[in-house]
């Protein structure tokens, strides 16, 4: 019984317990880990990964995969500054721009998966080639900067907007001065949104039901292909987001960055479902997922750990959140059958 | 005169608390045709799985040919010669190779068969094989590309091909035509003289007139009934299968107001004949009948998941087409599907979350939900229904079959609705908990029409008013739950003509 008591004690808190101890030994060991500028720049690490991860969750809840997101947000990226370099747009147009193919490849994503019956996998898998490739043809493969040679043979002669930089670069004074930089704030609204609407609206819980037994939810009346459909559209919008901040950041349309972006993503979602023992995709989980995996590269690196080691530790920390969540809280579940 | 092939004695087997089979004895001989009867969850397909492997008994022996006989893997089983036609004909080929690759899938799977294929060799050995059973269709046909009756007999022939000395065949005429499955016959006889025992899972008369040495009836996990001899006594054998016990229960039969559901010469299915059903308000219609009788089409067809082949429904006197569930609903159409864990549980949940899944709108405040009024409705929906939990935040999954039985059915009667339909609300459910959801569905039957599908006559006796008996996709008899003919009711939902052509006179 008491190991029962403690095994539940273990999957329920054990990751995050985990987290603090990791920040208690780095703060020992690291000098300069403890204090809010190496905070914000974990969270700044990890702002647009979590941004893509949050969408991928929702599509996960669905029984879903979107394998789509990292190439959304590169095609983001480019289709930002195309729109404002070579079509001289501001940013409003430009960010209106890339929110809406971010909406238009989850809608095609859905229409794929629910009405073509494509599987989830082989769709988005399928849609991230495409747009891999689509992203390169206006410009011939090369990034796209002011002053580069468009393929017509004349300049482009449109810049980044300032305004459209200032969501990537603007620092806000909180405290300090120029403590928080803009893409954390929008990744801690855009969790809090998603969180809200997957645990506490009754549409995120009909997409949980769809995910946990989809035969049930729609005999209950819930319009399953609707869900499955917005919930590639979320993926397809937050991944764009995730592509405007990169570009802004940036302030370059540089065809070669965001590679990681979509292993980064997965990953911090799969890790979310280790968090708090729920053993199911969800948004709180996410969000710690990819704030962990930052404060072990964060302290990691200021440990003198080289760069190239980065990806083993991702990798070994989402293998040990899947035994967490598959091995031992399915067998805790399995007891009560 | 034969040989005892296979012998099972006390044969048991639980899942968790549920006890499935309670010590099955039964002795196929060889040369001789078996048949098992049995209703939904009776046990049969458990039966079936420990034979060919799928699943160990937890007690009880298995002797085939007087050496006993305990099969850990399907192919251990078939190695010993049981060989099994599954139901699902899906499992028996594998849809994107061809005919002859199918017919030799059982050679081409077991180890030291060489590691090319030659082709030639195959073709001529599939040839034979199709000879046998008959099938005269293209071997190099892509059996993705055949249609469902082709697809079982290429299941069977593959069975056919393995030399089996025990054959399980699980309802293979399911799909076949009324040729097609004489083919079968044909086979079965030749099998039977090369001394082959054949156990034959169907409730089909016609099947069992043609090719049944003696019918084994199960029920609730035990042989409730054994038949042989020259005449069979097929009524005997229903009777056996569904039991007869009549329970001390007392109906009052509800006054007949307005009819809520018509359904006027529809058709289920493009050959089946014109059923006409009313369901009036107050009344609470039980329709029974085997597997295979229509039931579940015909609740399909109410809910949205079917089109019938023509004819015209009216709910309240207007016409009523639902498109799909959630339209249905909207319509006032509530249905509690069978089968729970596939179809009903979500067991990602907890009770509240489970009650209240086709009325989130309902207890939601903009689309926020609003966990008051779930809770509210969640602990008066656990009093009244008798759900035994500790809390409404339970996860579905802790409570007993009985007890996720109460959640489902109970998750429809949270609103009002102008036709309940109970689509087995009984299966894999304890006496008390069944004695529970009947008493209540009766309870809160006086404002809407109630229309329940059950395949188990005394559970129809316990809470119906009426009782329509569906055959091969028609009403074949008619009675008010009161001093029925049992003799009849029985004879009617095993399909015996005579006593049908009597009751039509008679209307």
């Amino acid at each position: 019984m008491n190991k029962d008591k403690l095994k539940e004690f273990a999957i329920r808190y054990g990751f995050i317990l985990l987290a603090g101890l990791l920040i208690v030994f780095f703060s020992i060991f690291a000098s300069g880990f403890a204090g809010p500028r190496s905070a914000v720049f974990i969270f700044q690490s990890v702002a647009i990964t979590g941004i893509l991860a949050l969408g991928v969750t929702c599509t996960l809840v669905v029984d879903g995969f979107d394998l789509s997101i990292g190439s959304v947000a590169t095609s983001a990226l480019m289709l930002s500054a195309y729109m404002m370099v070579v079509l001289e747009q501001n940013a409003f147009i430009a960010v209106l721009a890339c929110l809406l193919m971010g909406a238009a490849v989850g809608l095609i994503n859905g229409f794929l998966i629910v009405k073509m019956r494509v599987p989830d996998l082989l769709a988005t898998l399928g849609m991230m080639f495409l747009l891999i490739g689509l992203q390169r043809i206006p410009t011939e493969g090369r990034s796209i900067s002011t002053g580069m040679r468009l393929p017509g043979g004349n300049l482009a002669e449109g810049t980044f907007a300032e305004g459209f930089l200032w969501l990537g670069r603007h620092r806000i004074d909180v405290v300090l001065e120029k403590l928080i930089p803009v893409p954390v704030i929008i990744f801690l609204v855009i969790s809090i949104i998603i969180w809200i609407f997957l645990e506490k609206t009754r549409h995120g819980r009909l997409m949980y039901a769809i995910g946990s037994n989809e035969r049930a939810a729609a005999l209950a009346g819930t319009n399953v292909s609707g869900y499955k459909i917005l919930a590639y559209m979320i993926s397809g919008v937050t991944a764009s987001i995730g592509g405007i901040l990169l570009a802004a950041r940036l302030g370059r349309g540089d065809i070669a960055s965001g590679t990681n972006l979509l292993l980064d993503s997965v990953a911090a979602a799969l890790i979310g479902f280790a968090v708090l023992g729920a053993a199911k995709p969800n948004a709180f989980g996410t969000a710690i997922g990819a704030l962990f995996v930052g404060i072990l590269l964060q302290g990691l690196t200021m440990m003198n750990a080289p760069y190239y080691t980065q990806d083993f530790v991702k990798g070994a920390v989402l293998v040990v959140a899947l035994i967490f969540t598959f091995a031992l809280s399915s067998r805790v579940r399995g007891g009560n059958h | 005169m034969s040989d005892v092939a296979c012998e099972i004695s006390n044969l048991e087997k639980s899942f968790g608390p549920n006890q499935v089979l309670r010590g099955i004895d039964m002795k196929l001989p060889a040369g001789q045709v078996s048949v098992l009867m049995g209703a939904n969850g009776a046990g049969k397909s458990t039966l079936v799985k420990i034979l060919c492997g799928v699943q160990l008994p937890d007690a009880g022996s298995i002797k085939l040919f007087g050496s006993s006989f305990q099969p850990k893997s399907p192919i251990e089983a078939s190695k010993n010669g049981v060989i099994t036609v599954h139901q699902s004909i899906n499992d028996g080929v594998v849809p994107d190779l061809d005919v002859t690759s199918n017919l030799l899938l059982d050679g081409l799977a077991h180890p030291g068969e060489g590691f090319l294929l030659n082709r030639s060799l195959m073709k001529a050995r599939a040839a034979e094989i199709a000879k046998v059973i008959g099938y005269k269709g293209n071997l190099d046909a892509i059996v993705s590309r055949l249609g469902v009756a082709d697809r079982q007999m290429i299941a069977i022939a593959r069975a056919v091909a393995c030399s089996p000395k025990l054959l399980i065949l699980d309802e293979p005429t399911s799909s076949l035509s009324a040729t097609e499955a004489k083919r079968l016959f044909a086979v079965i006889e030749k099998l039977k003289n090369d001394g082959v025992a054949v156990l034959y899972i169907s409730h089909r008369m016609s099947d069992i007139r043609a090719i049944a040495d003696r019918i084994f009836a199960m029920r609730d996990g035990q042989i409730s009934g054994e038949f042989e001899g020259d005449s069979l006594d097929y009524e005997g054998a229903v009777t056996a299968m569904l039991g007869k016990k009549m329970t001390d229960f007392e109906i009052s039969i509800s006054a007949v107001s307005s009819p809520v559901l018509q359904l006027c010469n529809l058709r289920l299915s493009a050959d089946s004949k014109p059923l006409d059903i009313t369901v009036s308000r107050g009344e609470v219609v039980v329709i029974t009948g085997l597997l295979g009788s229509g039931k579940s089409l015909l609740s399909s067809i109410l809910f949205g998941l079917e089109k019938p082949a023509n004819g015209q429904m009216l709910l309240d006197g207007s016409p009523f087409e639902p498109k799909n569930p959630a339209n249905a609903i909207r319509l006032g159409v509530h249905m509690s599907p069978k089968d729970r864990a596939n179809n009903a549980i979500v067991s990602d949940f907890d009770i509240g979350a489970n009650l209240t899944l086709p009325f989130t709108k309902f207890f939601s405040n903009f689309g926020f939900t609003s966990l008051k009024r779930q809770q509210a409705a969640c602990s008066s929906m656990i009093d009244t229904m008798g759900i035994v939990c500790q809390h409404g935040a339970d996860m579905v999954g802790t409570l007993s079959g009985g007890n996720q039985q109460k959640v489902i059915v109970g998750r429809w009667l949270l609103r009002e609705c102008k036709l309940l339909i109970l689509d087995e609300p009984f299966q894999g459910v304890d006496i008390k908990a069944r004695r529970d959801i009947g008493a209540h569905i009766r309870a809160t039957s006086d404002n809407r029409a109630t229309l329940v599908f059950v395949s188990e006559i005394d559970e129809a006796f316990e809470i119906a008013d009426r009782i329509l008996v569906l055959h091969e996709q028609s009403i074949v008899g008619q009675h008010v739950n009161k001093n029925i003919d049992l003799a009849e009711l029985l004879s009617q939902v095993s399909g015996n003509t005579e006593s049908i052509e009597q009751a039509e006179m008679v209307r």
